[in-house]
């Protein structure tokens, strides 16, 4: 079916009576502002779980890419010692921009979420951590690693990587996973529309007999169908949107916590896309409604 | 042969709702402007043989042509537009059942994109069929004869150049069918050509006294002039 730019606008403004010709007919209204209200919901919520774990992704590809961790196990008189060395052996690792160790009070506002609070963090064998922060490029960690063995033998270099790439990827197969289900929503949309419209040609059968013997074009009559399939469509979408959004906007905002659950939201620019659903709705509406209605009136002549 | 001028034309023409042929070898010319009943035993096919001349079914074989283009071999949208010039008066009236009488009668304008003729026409017209009254009823609160009035005056509301009716006095009073048979030979004065099913042998002899009417009988599978014996 080739699409006809001139036919959208003939349907957006021309005769607007047209549709008067097709009775109304309720329940097929209703079905079809409902689902395409519920899809819309889903349609919100799916955009808004794909730009959550895009952001995610993001952060944690950046953030994490960015820095690892050295850990220091000595005995106790050691681990001073070993610190510095370790610190002057990374000052001089191409590729390192920073190497810090972490005072005691950073340490222990690690471990406070599992022992609480006031931890006596001096008397436990601890091991010294040492941050490292990269620069663009990073550096060579087995290099590191066995320079690391031979001149500081109680450390271990962790670059994150075992853990952050799996759960980077998991965040982006989450977000075309979301991405997949909105194509889902949109092809579930457009089979359910089509449906409703096949039963509004057949209840309306009468009505096309007559419009067909007083000489009406078959676009014309699939027009009447049209219409009233899109407007209800983008309706329903709407209203659907609106409700996703607010639902969406009243969750409740984590960003102190960083978690996934409390970051599912749109930021910025990203509440437009939203937006967008009803307008897609009533052009899957458009389509469907337009293919079905056409192919009907072709096998009932 | 000058056949071309005729506006319906049928050649040899069979038809068959797929069992035996209703009728076969039938042949049929409406010129411009003529004035044509046709009668027959009920059964005999004088709806099918109307329907052929519209369009609405297809001869099994022979060929019709309606202004001067084989009706077979008309596009879909080139069915729409023979429509919009042959006003068809059905035997069993259907109309858009939710719509009030005027939207109904007024539907092959708007339909043909013709809706500002609607004003003037339409108040004339529902006042010849006598059905002012009722325009804001829907179809479905009329009785049988005011639909089929209803039906004759939105098959004439396109000024179309044929008016094909299906016995359109079936069900209305002695009065009532004078008044549309009247409205009928005025249409085919201002030179429309008229073909009128009907098996009310009254109406076609008060028609021959104001319009010079033939008379086919369609009988035994066969198309033949009848004259004499009316
Ligand atoms: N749609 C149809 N399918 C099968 N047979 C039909 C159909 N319509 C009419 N017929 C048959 O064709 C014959 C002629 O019908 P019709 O043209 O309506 O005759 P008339 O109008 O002269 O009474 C009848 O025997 C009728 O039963
Ligand atoms: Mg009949």
């Amino acid at each position: 079916m080739r699409f006809d730019p001139r036919q959208l606008l003939d349907l957006i403004i021309g005769d607007p009576q047209a549709d008067r010709a097709v009775p109304p007919t309720g329940f097929t209204a209703r079905l079809t502002v409902f689902t395409a209200a519920a899809m819309a919901f889903l349609a919100v919520f799916a955009m808004a779980l794909s730009m959550a774990t895009g952001r995610l992704a993001d952060r944690w590809s950046e953030e994490l890419a960015r820095t690892s961790t050295l850990r220091i196990s000595a005995p106790a008189d050691q681990v001073a010692a070993q610190t510095r060395a370790a610190i002057a052996v990374l000052e001089t690792t191409p590729g390192v921009a920073a190497a810090r160790a972490l005072t005691p009070d950073e340490q222990r506002s690690l471990l406070e979420p599992w022992f609480g609070p006031g931890l006596p963090i001096e008397a436990l064998p601890i091991p010294q951590l040492v941050e490292i922060i990269e620069d663009g490029a990073g550096y060579d960690a087995t290099g590191l690693r066995a320079r690391l063995q031979a001149e500081v033998p109680g450390a271990v270099l962790d670059d994150h990587t075992r853990w952050r790439e799996p759960l980077i990827s998991a965040a982006g197969r989450l977000r075309s996973l979301g991405w997949f289900a909105i194509l889902l929503i949109g092809a579930a949309t457009a089979a359910m529309i089509t449906l409703a419209a096949q039963s509004a040609l057949a209840a309306n059968a009468q009505v096309i007999r007559v419009m067909r013997l007083v000489g009406a074009e078959d676009t014309y009559i699939a027009r009447a169908f049209v219409r009233r399939f899109t407007s209800r469509a983008f309706l329903g979408a709407l209203g659907g949107t609106v409700i996703g959004m607010i639902a969406v906007a009243v969750l409740p905002n984590g960003d102190d916590v960083g978690g996934f659950l409390t970051d599912l939201g749109f930021r910025g620019l990203g509440w437009f896309w939203p937006l967008c659903v009803p307008p897609l709705a009533a052009i899957v509406a458009y389509f469907a409604t337009r293919a079905a209605a056409l192919r009907t009136l072709k096998e009932q002549s | 042969m000058g056949g071309g001028n005729n506006v319906i034309e049928l050649e040899g023409v069979a038809y068959s709702y797929g069992g035996a042929e209703l009728f076969a070898q039938l042949n049929l010319s409406l010129a411009p402007g003529s004035f044509h009943f046709l009668t027959g035993p009920s059964g005999a096919g004088k709806t099918t043989l109307l329907k052929l001349c519209y369009g609405e079914l297809l001869a099994t074989s022979g060929q019709v042509r309606l202004f001067g283009e084989d009706a077979a071999a008309l596009p879909r949208d080139g069915v729409a537009m023979i429509r919009r010039r042959i006003g068809v008066v059905h035997q069993d009236c259907q109309f858009l059942d939710h719509l009030p009488l005027s939207e109904n009668v007024a539907l092959p304008l708007k339909v043909a994109g013709r809706e500002d003729e609607t004003d003037g026409n339409l108040d004339d017209l529902l006042g010849w069929v006598g059905l002012k009254a009722q325009a804001n009823q829907t179809p479905p609160q009329l009785s049988g004869g005011e639909r089929q009035r209803a039906a004759l005056a939105r098959a004439v509301i396109m000024s179309p150049d044929v008016i094909i009716a299906d016995e359109p006095t079936g069900n209305v009073d002695w009065e009532m069918s004078q008044r549309l048979l009247t409205l009928l030979v005025e249409l085919n004065k201002m030179g429309k050509t008229v073909l009128i099913a009907t098996h009310d042998l009254n109406l076609i002899r008060t028609a021959k006294n104001h319009v010079s009417a033939r008379v086919l009988r369609l009988k035994d599978r066969k198309l033949q002039l009848a004259g004499a014996e009316l």
